[in-house]
């Protein structure tokens, strides 16, 4: 297969993961928050409500694509592709099996975050050029909440990367299998608990979800976008929920293998084991999305300041020692 | 040009103070009329540095419908379809005020029978106002599921509104000198066995054993919640000094402390022949009126129980003219509304109308207190703390 080819088909293996990812998680959070206030939730859209995600696309992108008149233009239409830039960027080195993944970088940790905080960018030129008071104030909440959450994110990754003794993020799911024991039981539990913390004030939801909060800033950043442009917002999280998942459970949970199953199966199980682990940290966070009130923001950064960096250091320091000891 | 330097008069660099600021003009920030939680119309015009609030005026009137001026050219029955558009989440609790002061003029004495029912259609749209309070404030506060839990309890206590009165929000069921003959569905048009629906008192137990499960599941699902209580304690602290300054009334008020209750301290509807307590807060913060309002469901349910159980048989109205004239002189009654204290003085020339009415409503008093309550405070905590004033702006305006 020819350089070009392989690459042509490796995005669009990306593409149709990512888009799939975000479908399933949109149905997940509207049909378990639908449960969990005793509603139905969609039920008409296709087998009851199924495809009711598609028809939410095909709703905005029917919608009008208003555009304000002070807003700067070039950048407000710019900032959605920033944010879903960064979101599918993340895709490219998370492996599904050892051999199903685009890319496996041997810096894929330091590519990871690196891509990452791209999404902060986006979110604060959106708030920064929708030319309104409520974005603006959501777009300088985003930047500071990411900046705050961003270190307890790295630093919970750096205990990783000194247990597995390795970046790349194939190199960490093959020492988890070395180990026998995925790395969330064995040792890196407070930096798991620190990065799905972390996780959920990087995707902006709740109890973390202050650049957005709805009663506060009416739609935060994304207050002046209509049409497509919200939509790939609002596509653009879901995609960022479903890879976040996807990367915890890659360093957490043991990724594509499952303890006691044979090795050398890992090709066929290990696309749903990952999915399967993906999914069911995605369902903790609907869970806690639909039951927990806001933070505000100077609890936010409290916690993170106060609580998750100091724990995060304490985490590498004590992988250190034992890395050292044993 | 008389600006020049001159070099031996310098001030020297050590003696320079080094405390450079930086000016920066506060924001404008238009909060309302259309924003998510502002309740309907009120439009806040705040100051805002940051997050932070540095004054803040509330703007009112986009939902004035001019009742009192409109009272005027209208006859006294027709009054009370007016007066319960006034807080339509408890349309009901309004018109008591009214018919009472009216009754008080006429010197009628109103049967106990449409006295208790008229005590449990109150104390019923207390507990609906109340559920919307619950639901509406952890909204505010970012939890969206208790919204839909309280508006499904509060669906069944508006369906027994319903069923009695034939009206879920705006039921006009109050007649001068007692209730509507005819209440509830009958099988015939005869008016003396038009009465409360049937099977209503099995329903009613019912659903307010119901009501009781609900505020023990909130007290656990919102009250146990630790951001819930971070949001909300020692946020939007009112003082008892405060709240008689500005009128504060109703559970704001008994939050603050201030045992202050007129459903013990009148005698506008039977109360006194039943037992429950009112609940006070100790700080008077968000939390504290949250819980206020919790606990006042909770004693509410207790008092219609009680009232279902010895009710009264007898007619459901008073000997009244059929053309209602109302003597000449003026009398005011104030009631205890969910909201707060709600009074109508009612002055009459002798006419089918009234000369003037004054509506006293508990809201716009509740809020004349936002602009030294929100002064300094952070942009989030002004949406908990106005949140927590549970005001609505048909009582604002009226």
């Amino acid at each position: 297969m020819s350089f070009g080819s392989e690459i042509l088909l490796k995005v669009g293996v990306v593409l149709a993961f990512a888009l799939n990812g975000a479908v399933i998680f949109t149905l997940m959070d509207v049909k378990a928050s639908a449960w969990m206030q005793r509603r139905p939730g969609p039920l008409h859209v296709g087998l009851r409500g199924l495809i009711f995600p598609l028809a939410e696309v095909i709703k905005f992108i029917q919608k009008e694509d208003i555009i304000p008149t002070k807003v700067d233009k070039t950048i407000f239409k710019l900032a959605p592709a920033f944010v879903l830039f960064s979101v599918f960027g993340l895709f490219v080195v998370v492996p599904i099996s050892p051999t199903l993944v685009v890319v496996d970088l041997n810096l894929g940790v330091f590519y990871l975050l690196a891509i990452s905080t791209l999404s902060t960018l986006g979110v604060l030129i959106a708030g920064w050029s929708s030319a309104n008071k409520y974005s603006l104030m959501g777009g300088l909440r985003a930047a500071g909440q990411l900046i705050a959450y961003e270190l307890p994110l790295i630093l919970a990754v750096v205990g990783v990367v000194i247990q597995a003794e390795t970046m790349s993020l194939v190199g960490i799911v093959e020492k988890q299998i070395e180990w026998g024991l995925p790395f969330v039981i064995a040792g890196q539990g407070i930096a798991f608990l620190i990065f799905m913390i972390a996780a959920t004030a990087e995707m902006m939801r709740v109890p973390f979800d202050m650049p957005i909060g709805e009663s506060e800033l009416v739609m935060g950043f994304m207050t002046e976008y209509s049409g497509i442009r919200f939509l790939i917002f609002y596509i653009a999280e879901y995609i960022n929920m479903f890879v976040m998942c996807a990367i915890a459970s890659t360093l957490f949970l043991g990724g594509y293998h499952i303890p006691l199953l044979p090795v050398e199966w890992v090709n066929f199980y290990g696309p749903v084991s990952v999915l399967t682990k993906t999914l069911l940290l995605g369902f903790i966070l609907v869970l806690v999305r639909w039951s927990f009130p806001r933070f505000r923001e100077d609890q936010l950064q409290n916690i993170a300041w106060k609580i998750l960096i100091p724990l995060s250091l304490l985490n590498i320091l004590i992988t250190s020692v034992m890395k050292v000891v044993f | 040009m008389d600006t020049t330097i001159d070099p031996n008069n310098m001030p020297h660099v050590s003696d320079a103070s080094v405390s450079v600021e930086i000016e920066t003009e506060d924001m404008t920030l238009n909060i309302g009329p259309q924003h998510p939680s502002t309740h309907g119309v009120l439009r806040l015009v705040a100051k805002v540095d940051g997050e932070k609030i540095s004054s803040v005026e509330p703007v009112l009137g986009y939902m004035h419908r001019g009742y009192e001026k409109l009272a005027e050219v209208r006859t006294y029955p027709q009054i009370t379809t007016l007066v319960n558009r006034i807080d339509w989440v408890s349309g009901f609790a309004n018109e008591i005020p009214f018919i009472a002061a009216t009754e008080k003029l006429m010197e009628i004495e109103v049967p106990e029978r449409a006295q208790h029912i008229r005590l449990i259609l109150t104390e019923m749209a207390r507990i609906a106002s109340h559920f919307v309070f619950n639901g509406a404030y952890a909204l505010e506060i970012g939890a969206l599921s208790p919204m839909f839990l309280a508006m499904e309890d509060r669906e069944r206590v508006l369906d027994l509104i319903e069923s009695v009165t034939g009206g879920r929000f705006h039921p006009n069921f109050n007649r001068i000198g007692g209730v509507k003959p005819a209440a509830g569905a009958g099988p015939t048009t005869k008016k003396d066995i038009q009465d409360l629906p049937a099977g209503f008192y099995e329903e009613t137990k019912i659903v307010m054993e119901k009501v009781l499960e609900a505020v023990e599941r909130f007290e656990n699902l919102v009250g146990g919640n630790e951001v819930f209580k971070a949001r909300t304690q020692n946020v939007g602290i009112i003082s008892k000094e405060m709240c008689e300054d500005y009128g504060v009334s109703g559970p704001i008020l008994r939050a603050s402390g201030v045992k202050f209750d007129l459903r013990t301290q009148t005698n506008f509807l039977p109360y006194d022949k039943f037992d429950f307590e009112i609940p006070i807060g100790e700080n008077g913060d968000c939390y504290d009126r949250w819980y206020v309002r919790l606990i006042e469901m909770r004693e509410s349910a207790r008092i219609i129980l009680q009232a279902i159980d010895s009710m009264p048989s007898g007619s459901l109205q008073a000997k009244v003219p059929k053309v209602i004239k109302v003597p000449k002189g003026q009398s005011y009654v104030r009631t205890e509304n969910p909201k707060g204290e709600m009074g109508f003085h009612v002055i009459s020339e002798g006419g089918l109308g009234p000369y003037r009415l004054k509506i006293r409503t508990p809201s716009f008093s509740n809020i004349s207190i936002l602009p030294e309550l929100l002064e300094g405070q952070l942009l989030p905590d002004l949406i908990a703390i106005m949140g927590s004033l549970d005001f609505v702006l048909g009582d604002v305006d009226r």
